[in-house]
């Protein structure tokens, strides 16, 4: 039974399904939030690339099976909404400085390990990181953290378009794409830690694996890791 | 299930303990030998131990039975066995090898000469010969969820039930779901597989919902490095934790169960299999349970060699076939885990508490333990401690009485340092703190985690700095990869540390690891990111001089650091005609002084790989570690050869 929530977003009243998840009742109120894995409509959501805090207050979601830190939780430290049910009377904020922090904290990670040639890439103008650096004003640069230089290989064996995982932030749209949406599993994530990159299994070039010409993986792609050559052509 | 189905699996245990009784009774009766056969016994070479007191046995046509049994947590001590004759004490022997395995068993049996030389005690109290009892572990031990382990063979189903295997379950269906989750929730119970969470509250939870098709996992995915408690109980009492599996299954009603052990166990997988094909044959798994009208099938799983699938929603992934990554909440497991279902995951020894609190009742496993943490912790100490193995307190004992009264404390009289608890999610405990009681909460307040019970004991030789870096490149490598936070993040920490182990490190690191600490915690998808940072966090809390150390003078403290050491050879203690340690340098980089004959290492070949320190005979005891580099005293230079 769909039930409406009224809830509070940034001081503004917006109204949301009740245990929909946060992240689209914000989006849907017309408020901007970081986000790069988030797919409307997939449950569970993936959650990976913990961008999209927030600070909730109200009623809080009764745990019926915590981590073990749940403990520890206050009731103000930041959640990431993609991954929150809405409640009704629940008062949320997009930003504060405990969101900021992790925002920037998760988003200098990404791009610690990020190779940064954006004149080059595909991806560019059209990309879910840049976005993120204009839109909150945090530099593609970051001091912070040193430099991890990616070394993946490239796969550019079909003809209609190129895997470049030195640019991937694993959100795992494309493997979403490819196992659910037109149902091929052709492309999953590969090996475990820094090395986790989306790939074929055991590394076969993508030509040899029964792909199609669907390129859904480059369509749903935020930045520039599953491109379409044509366009990196032009 | 209806009353007729409650007293006929009443009427068919009962028969069955009946006959387990009888066949025990008729092993008792006569000689036999049990061997500790579980995986700490066989790397010690028991399976030898086994054949030689076979050999012997058959040879001088002794009536015994040669049986295998588990480990009795004495692992410092292995091979063991347990010797009884009929009218006698059973004896334990330690430390037995192929030729001491065949005196005992021809002295003892033939010539009644005990061989008090190789005891390590009576099992029961004695007159005659040193208890158990007196050693001074046994006076805090309480054995109950080890208490089958080590004292029965596990592939002999007969045997553990004789031992009081199942009668929980049976008492369980007598009394009916509702009132086994209440008699869980009476005892206190809470996860022992780290977290803590109270048992009864998963039950409870899955209990309620709507969907019938229900699960209950058993999860056996030990994969802290230093702990083996898991191991131990899957080996040495498997029925434990069907039993618990079982009632579990009838309180919240499931059918169907998994068992997920680690693949790198295969011990404990074979063990677990062939209990459960016993189980299945004596009616006490599959259709219609004991004649109840329940029914149960447990299917094992074995793991795929990843740390994060011991995380409950990755696990879960593993069974069904995918990749083990951890999945957000909510829905939690209790509504929507295995298949989509509701399922419970407990872990082994929560599971295998279950069978002794039903059977006498929960009061008495609340009777011991601390206000919020009921019944015991089973440890499993490892590293720098005399008496390794697995022990099992009442909850609420010092870390302090853990290590120096039960561990028997440091070997050679060396200092405590410190004490790594609960693996890679927990932290270093120091000195300061070691009267901390081991206690859900109290650890968690202390900046540790109870963990599944591995405690690495670290000595005067063991850097904290570097136990911090090991453990944080295990997580590291283990990072399933899809959180940003856990699989960037902890890389970052890595790279500072092993930059300060080094010697590169500079003094802004430490602040720049306690903030990326503090946003891996709050930023991480799960229990596994979120507690990476723990052993880092605690060592920069307790230990921070080393790290300044390390970053200051380029010394560590502990002199293990590769980077920041030298190994130096004391000229007062040099044999002088003594050519042990050049003999074994792989790189030549030892010669003799012209003019004093003493030895010396040429700092630019070594590469310190302490062949040197291994050779030099210990009545010299010359080759020192010296740290810093800088420290090293200058030596006469290394002669031309002549041409």
């Amino acid at each position: 039974m769909r039930r409406e929530a009224t809830i509070i977003i940034d001081g503004k009243e917006a109204t949301a399904e009740d245990g929909s998840r946060l992240l689209w009742a914000i989006l849907d109120a017309g408020i901007w939030i970081p986000n790069l894995c988030a797919i409307r409509g997939v449950e569970p959501p993936h959650g990976g690339c913990r961008l999209c805090w927030v600070e909730v207050e109200g009623p809080a979601v009764s745990k019926v099976e915590g981590p073990a830190v749940s403990k520890v939780e206050g009731p103000k430290k930041p959640v990431t909404s993609c991954t929150r049910p809405v409640k009704d009377g629940m008062v949320v904020r997009t930003r504060s400085e405990g969101v900021d922090r992790l925002v920037r904290a998760g988003f200098e990670m990404l791009l610690s390990t990020h190779r940064l040639d954006c004149r080059v890439c595909p991806g560019n103008r059209r990309c879910g990181l840049q976005d993120i650096a204009r839109l909150r004003k945090i530099p593609l640069r970051g001091k912070r953290l040193d430099k991890i230089e990616p070394d993946f290989p490239l796969d550019e064996s079909r003809p209609e378009l190129g895997i470049n995982p030195n640019h991937c932030i694993l959100c795992g749209r494309c493997v979403h794409a490819c196992h659910v949406e037109v149902k091929k599993g052709i492309i999953d994530y590969v090996s475990r830690g820094l090395r986790t990159h989306v790939g074929t299994f055991d590394g076969a070039p993508l030509n040899t694996q029964g792909c199609g010409d669907c390129v859904r993986c480059a369509q749903v792609c935020p930045v520039g890791a599953i491109y379409l050559r044509k366009r990196a052509a032009d | 299930m209806n009353e007729f189905g409650v007293k006929k699996a009443r009427a068919n245990f009962d028969r069955l303990k009946a006959e387990a009784a009888k066949a025990t009774d008729a092993l008792r009766g006569g000689a036999r030998v049990l061997v500790g056969t579980a995986t700490c016994g066989r790397s010690a070479g028991a399976m030898a131990v086994l054949d030689a007191f076979r050999r012997e046995i058959e040879d001088s046509g002794v009536e015994a039975r040669v049986l295998q049994a588990g480990c009795i947590g004495h692992c410092y001590a292995e091979p063991l066995a347990i010797v009884s004759r009929p009218g006698e004490p059973s004896l334990v022997y330690h430390h037995l090898t192929v030729v001491t395995a065949r005196t005992v068993a021809k002295k003892l049996f033939l010539e009644d000469d005990p061989c008090l030389e190789f005891l390590l005690g009576a099992v029961d109290q004695s007159e005659i010969f040193p208890t158990l009892a007196d050693l001074p572990r046994f006076g805090r031990e309480q054995r109950r969820l080890l208490r089958r382990c080590g004292l029965h063979d596990p592939g002999d189903i007969m045997q553990a039930i004789a031992l009081g295997a199942y009668a929980g379950f049976v008492r369980a269906i007598e009394i009916g779901p509702g009132k086994v989750i209440s008699a869980v929730r009476e005892s206190g119970l809470r996860g022992l597989g780290g977290a803590g969470f109270p048992v009864w509250r998963k039950w409870d939870a899955c209990a309620r919902q709507s969907d019938h098709e229900r699960y209950i996992v058993c999860n056996g995915d030990e994969g802290d490095p230093g702990a083996f408690m898991d191991r131990t109980i899957l080996e040495s009492d498997p029925h434990a934790i069907i039993e618990g599996m079982l009632t579990g299954a009838l309180a919240i009603g499931a059918r169907r169960g998994f068992a997920y052990v680690r693949a790198e166990y295969p011990l404990a997988v074979r063990t677990l299999s062939k209990a459960a094909d016993d189980a299945r044959k004596a009616g006490l798994l599959g259709n219609n349970v004991l004649g109840s009208g329940f029914s149960f099938e447990l299917t094992i799983a074995q793991g795929a060699g990843a740390f994060v699938c011991g995380e409950s929603s990755a696990l879960m992934y593993s069974v069904e076939g995918k990749r083990g990554m951890p999945r957000v909440r909510p829905p939690q497991s209790a509504e929507r885990g295995l298949f989509g279902k509701p399922t419970v995951l407990n872990n082994v020894k929560s599971l295998a508490s279950i069978g002794p609190i039903l059977e006498e009742g929960p009061e008495r496993f609340a009777s011991v333990g601390t206000a919020g943490s009921k019944g015991t912790a089973v440890f499993a100490l490892a590293g720098k401690i005399v008496n390794a193995g697995l022990v099992e307190v009442p909850m609420g004992t010092t870390l302090r009485e853990l290590i120096f009264d039960i561990g028997g404390g440091i070997p050679k009289g060396k200092r405590f340092r410190a004490a790594q608890i609960g693996g890679p999610s927990g932290g270093c405990i120091p000195e300061s703190l070691l009267d901390t009681p081991v206690d859900f909460d109290a650890l968690r307040a202390a900046g540790a985690m109870m963990g599944s019970g591995g405690l690495v004991v670290l000595d005067e030789d063991n850097c904290v700095v570097e136990t911090a870096r090991f453990f944080l490149e295990f997580t590291q490598a283990e990072s399933c990869g899809k959180c940003t936070f856990c699989r960037i993040g902890t890389r970052h920490m890595l790279d500072i540390l092993t930059r300060i182990t080094t010697g590169n490190g500079r003094l802004e690191d430490l602040s720049l690891l306690d903030e990326l600490g503090r946003e891996i915690t709050d930023g991480s998808l799960c229990g596994l990111g979120k507690t990476a940072p723990n052993p880092v966090v605690t060592t920069l809390r307790f230990f921070r001089d080393d790290y300044e150390a390390h970053i200051q003078e380029k010394r560590c403290p502990a002199r293990t650091c590769r980077d920041l050491m030298s190994y130096y050879i004391l000229p007062e203690r040099c044999a002088r005609g003594c050519d042990a340690c050049v003999g074994s340098c792989p790189t030549e980089a030892i010669y003799t002084d012209e003019k004093r004959r003493i030895k010396v290492i040429d700092q630019a070949l070594c590469v310190k790989c302490e062949s040197c320190v291994l050779a030099c005979p210990h009545q010299y005891d010359a080759v020192r570690r010296i740290s810093p580099v800088r420290d090293v005293p200058p030596s006469a230079p290394k002669p031309q050869k002549k041409a």
